[in-house]
């Protein structure tokens, strides 16, 4: 453990930066993968919310005309 | 017909990633010592290797995945074969570019010939990256799925294999000091395999992220074919198996659905207009 | 192909009892047959190869600059120009297949469909042998420095085995390939990464055999290696090939 005591803690002028780049790249990689989760999961949100939009319009009709079928 | 909804783990699997993976940042940080040859650079060593490994072991769990999807023809062992092959090649493409990065920092040159990770890797990934275009390119469902999991299975027993002859061939004059995982002292190896914990822990998590979010569009698309009867528009040409067996087949037609809209959607796909007529 | 198949249902209970399934060499040599005569007759496959890797050599002499190689470069030239041909071969193994439902033919026999593996492979690694009998001389005649003579039975040894891993992997791929429609981009695409431990042994195996001053056999553990590959892919195409003709 004494190596430690006497290099600097984070050599950024040497060999620092390189391994910075290497964290930064993977936390980068998941960051990037969450955007474009959320950016589907709200691309879903919407439909959802379309969904039960069209089906409050439709909601009077579909209790004026039954539809057995529809019924799972 | 209820699925076993796919998100059911998923909190305490990723909790246990955000713990894991802290734990590993702290260990290689601020426990691990530095290493006499390469000191601080050495570090790298902690999140290229567990890439590397999480990444060949992924490839073959798509292999193992894609046969059972081959023995019981269930599409959603594709779609897990699907998952597992294409978080793989992101995790093998994060190894490619550390590897990248240590090499370069280490020799100079942003890619060297004898690091034999490095080398079977960039085999391994320029195969798997034929697996999305060769799915594109066969556009019926259950064949793309056949087919696709032929591929998982021989790309699958490639990788080691792959791996074995790489490594033989890589001459020795340099040594291989990335990859080796013999003969570390005992922090280290302790340091390393929290790492190997944590990012096996990021792929399970990220899998399932995938497999819940797909899974909840295909559910949604359903919801909207079922409640409003809209014949809504088929998922298109896809490389992506469908997360629900019968997402791409044209809307059916309600059972015991009275003549009217029932009588005129019997022909091949269904006529958008008939809704609310 | 054979005349027996008939499957008229009336009598076909009785002719199942009398005339048994053919067996599976018969119907692998009844479609070798059949393939070996079309490739005799349209002679798509094999001079279309052969001249490539001619031509192939001519190209390199001007890439590099060289009158002759010898060691790693020479095996290195020799192992990818073969292997580059052999592409042009497995892209068309299936493609008349695909095109004229020579598959539907095959899959309404009563023949283990296994034997369509076998028999394509085998004509594929025929292929090869007729390549490389061109192509090798040529090879030692164009481009190569040294004598070809001593170093002719290791390289032939690593050549038939190679052979049988490039047919094994390549029946398979093309049969994937066949029925997308990008065939021809994919096929290259699928089988090179494929092909590399077979590059890896095959010119590290013949390298020292092409040097100028000959170390005699060809490396014992090269040839393993080259020969456990063939093995494993062999029952990979054995095991999956099924999957892919079913439709």
């Amino acid at each position: 453990m004494t190596p430690l005591a006497e290099l600097p803690a984070l050599p950024l002028h040497t060999a620092g930066k390189y391994v910075a780049a290497a964290y930064i790249v993977l936390f980068a990689m998941v960051l990037v993968y969450l955007a474009i989760i959320s950016i589907r999961m709200s691309r879903t949100e919407r439909e959802l919310g379309e969904l039960l939009e069209r089906l409050d319009e439709k909601g009077p009709q579909a209790q004026a005309q039954p539809e057995p079928g529809s019924e799972r | 017909m209820a699925q076993r909804p796919y998100g059911k783990g998923l909190r305490p699997l990723s909790i246990a990633t955000v713990a894991a993976m802290t734990a590993a940042l702290a260990l290689v940080f601020f426990y691990a010592p530095l290493e006499a040859e390469q000191g601080f650079l050495q570090k790298i060593f902690y999140v290229h290797v567990p890439l590397a490994i999480v990444s060949l072991c992924g490839f073959v769990l798509g292999g193992l995945l894609a046969i059972q999807h081959l023995r019981t023809r269930d599409p959603r062992w594709d779609m897990r074969s699907y998952v597992a092959i294409h978080m793989a090649l992101i995790f093998g493409l994060a190894t490619l570019i550390t590897g990248s990065i240590w090499a370069k920092g280490s020799w100079g040159h942003w890619w060297v010939w004898d690091e034999p990770t490095l080398v079977s890797f960039l085999i391994v990934f320029l195969l798997y990256a034929t697996y999305q275009p060769l799915r594109f390119a066969i556009e019926d469902p259950e064949r793309q799925a056949r087919y696709a999991s032929v591929f998982a299975v021989t790309a699958g027993a490639f990788v080691p294999l792959n791996f074995i002859a790489v490594r033989m061939s890589t001459s020795f004059l340099h040594p291989r000091t990335l990859s080796s995982t013999s003969n570390l002292p005992g922090s280290m190896g302790l340091t390393f395999l929290v790492s190997l914990i944590a990012i096996g822990l990021l792929y399970a998590t990220l899998c399932k992220y995938e497999l819940t979010v797909k899974h909840t569009r295909a559910q949604v698309r359903a919801l909207r074919r079922r409640l409003l009867d809209d014949g809504a528009p088929a998922r298109g040409r896809s490389a992506a198996p469908s997360a629900l067996p019968d997402d791409d087949a044209p809307a059916r037609p309600a059972p015991g659905q009275p003549d009217g809209l029932g009588a005129q959607r019997f022909g091949a796909g269904s006529a958008p207009g008939t809704v609310g007529g | 192909m054979s005349a027996t198949l008939d499957t008229s249902p009336a009598t076909e209970g009785e002719r199942s009892v009398a005339r048994p399934q053919p067996g599976l060499w018969s119907t692998v040599a009844a479609v070798m047959r059949k393939e070996l005569l079309v490739e005799l007759r349209t002679l798509e496959s094999v001079p279309g190869m052969s001249l490539f890797a001619v031509t192939t050599f001519v190209v390199f002499h001007f890439a590099l600059n060289r009158g002759s190689v010898e060691g790693d470069l020479a095996a290195g030239i020799l192992w990818v120009t073969l292997l580059f041909a052999a592409i042009l071969g497995v892209n068309r193994l299936f493609v008349a297949d695909a095109d004229q439902g020579g598959f539907d033919c095959f899959l309404l026999a009563p023949v283990d469909r296994t034997a369509l593996l076998i028999a394509k492979a085998a004509t594929l690694l025929v292929y090869l042998v007729a390549l490389e009998l061109v192509a090798v001389p040529a090879f030692s005649i164009l481009l190569l420095g040294p004598p070809i003579g001593p170093a002719l039975g290791g390289t032939v040894a690593a050549l038939a085995l190679g052979d049988l891993g490039v047919a094994a992997i390549g029946t398979l791929v093309a049969a994937m390939a066949v029925r997308t429609r990008a065939r021809d981009l994919l096929g290259p695409l699928l089988t090179l990464p494929l092909f590399v431990p077979i590059v890896i042994g095959g010119a590290r195996c013949t390298a020292p055999l092409l040097e100028l001053s000959h170390r005699g056999a060809p490396s014992g553990r090269w040839l393993t290696t080259l020969g456990v590959y063939d093995l494993v892919f062999g029952l990979i195409a054995y095991a999956l090939f099924d999957f892919l003709l079913e439709d």
